[in-house]
């Protein structure tokens, strides 16, 4: 034994026990990006059991201002997130059993998954896969942290079954539009912040200090000063779908999944097909190579540059179309160059 | 009036009048948005006929989508 949670245990909330409940839990990240990467990163150096990360991309040049897991190597050879975020978590913690999913966190997904953990983390980009999440974890009754940032605003809420309101409650409706990381970018001090609320509030769950939670909406912005926090239990409704008391869980059902989403501050749309497929990238390597424009393969995945687009075709049979936000165009990339 | 919004205080020009009003005034009317006036926090339904007063402690968070 050495003392790597020494200090960490000298904290009384958490102390000796605590770090032993702590290293029995097995909490699942959504998303490896900024917030999944620093999320991440602090629960495997507090020493949690195990560690379930899921993302649907690889690392790009643009990632490594500020997701924390990454190095120019990760970039270069463009490794799925969840593959090089649980090589770099391996190397800081090799007693975290570590699971690594490259896929896209969809209802039957996240069903599957969400039997297994203790808490879930939401560090997707967009309100389409939270809003499956809320009914998930409503369902489950699995407690997860929402958190979001974008420029150098914050806002993180903890969402407790049967106690708190849920997402659905507080924002009814599938917020579109507004701003993304594509329109307003990202200060990695936003995302450490974000982190700071999501992981305390973790702690506190992971060791079952409940009334230490922080109970209330929190918001920032570092660049304005500015600083909020609003008690939102009144929000609470009787009659949510996803939470009330005739649930229907509505973002649970098929009607309600889109199979393309326009990924943020990418500049790409990824296409899913509608059932689960394989694909052989090995084979597809070699058709690609009788068309103009260049191919890269990895274990993972095949990478087809063709200007001024760029197709990225996963093992899962997710096709992410580089160099366009219009899904109609994206589509028509995917049919012409995978039928 | 003047207001303390997220803890600064601002001078708000004459015709707001309610809660809605500051809303369009920031062109966060669209964004989903929960408002806390002096504590108290208000209903979607609240916005439109919730009126300020000088000195209103207000609060206002807006959500996001980014990670």
């Amino acid at each position: 034994m050495n003392n790597r949670y020494s200090r960490q245990e000298l904290f009384l909330p958490i102390g000796k026990d605590g770090q032993e409940r702590i290293s029995n839990k097995h909490v699942l990240i959504i998303g490896a990006g900024a917030l999944g990467s620093g999320c991440a990163e602090a629960l495997v150096r507090a020493g949690i059991g195990q560690l379930t990360i899921v993302d649907r991309d690889y690392v790009e040049w643009s990632n490594l201002q500020r997701q924390q897991l990454y190095s120019e190597d990760d970039a270069k050879n463009r490794i799925p997130k969840a593959i090089a975020a649980k090589n770099r978590l391996l190397a800081i913690n090799s007693s975290v059993v570590i699971e690594a999913i490259i896929a896209d966190a969809s209802v039957v997904e996240l069903e599957d998954w969400v039997k297994k953990v203790d808490l879930i983390i939401d560090a997707t980009d967009n309100f389409e896969t939270r809003m499956i999440l809320n009914d998930v974890s409503q369902k489950y009754s699995v407690p997860w942290i929402y958190g979001a940032c974008v420029g150098s605003y914050g806002i993180s809420y903890t969402i407790i079954p049967e106690k708190t309101p849920c997402l659905s409650c507080l924002v009814e409706t599938v917020p579109l539009g507004g701003l993304t990381c594509d329109t307003a970018g990202i200060i990695s001090p936003a995302v450490n912040m974000v982190v700071s609320y999501q992981i305390s509030e973790a702690l506190k769950i992971l060791v079952g200090d409940l009334d230490s939670l922080r109970n209330k909406l929190v918001s920032f912005d570092l660049w304005k000063n500015q600083y909020s926090a609003i008690q939102v239990d009144k929000l609470k409704k009787e009659d949510c779908p996803s939470c009330g008391n005739e649930r229907t869980y509505p973002y649970l059902s098929f009607e309600n999944q889109t199979k393309t989403v326009v990924l943020c501050g990418r500049d790409s749309v990824q296409i899913r097909p509608s059932l689960p497929t394989i694909r052989d990238l090995e084979a597809l390597e070699k058709v690609f190579a009788k068309q103009e424009g260049t191919v890269l393969r990895n274990p993972f995945l095949i990478s087809y540059n063709v200007e001024p687009h760029r197709l990225v075709v996963f093992k899962d049979g997710r096709v992410l179309v580089h160099g366009t936000k219009d899904i109609s165009e994206a589509k028509a990339l995917y049919h012409r160059y995978l039928g | 009036m003047k207001v303390l919004l997220n803890g600064e205080w601002i001078q708000l020009p004459e015709h707001i009048i309610n809660v809605s009003d500051v809303l369009k005034h920031y062109d966060i009317h669209q964004r989903h948005v929960v408002v806390e006036i002096n504590g108290e926090i208000l209903t979607k339904l609240e916005h439109q006929n919730t009126r300020l007063a000088d000195k209103d402690r207000i609060e206002i968070v807006h959500f996001v989508g980014g990670g």
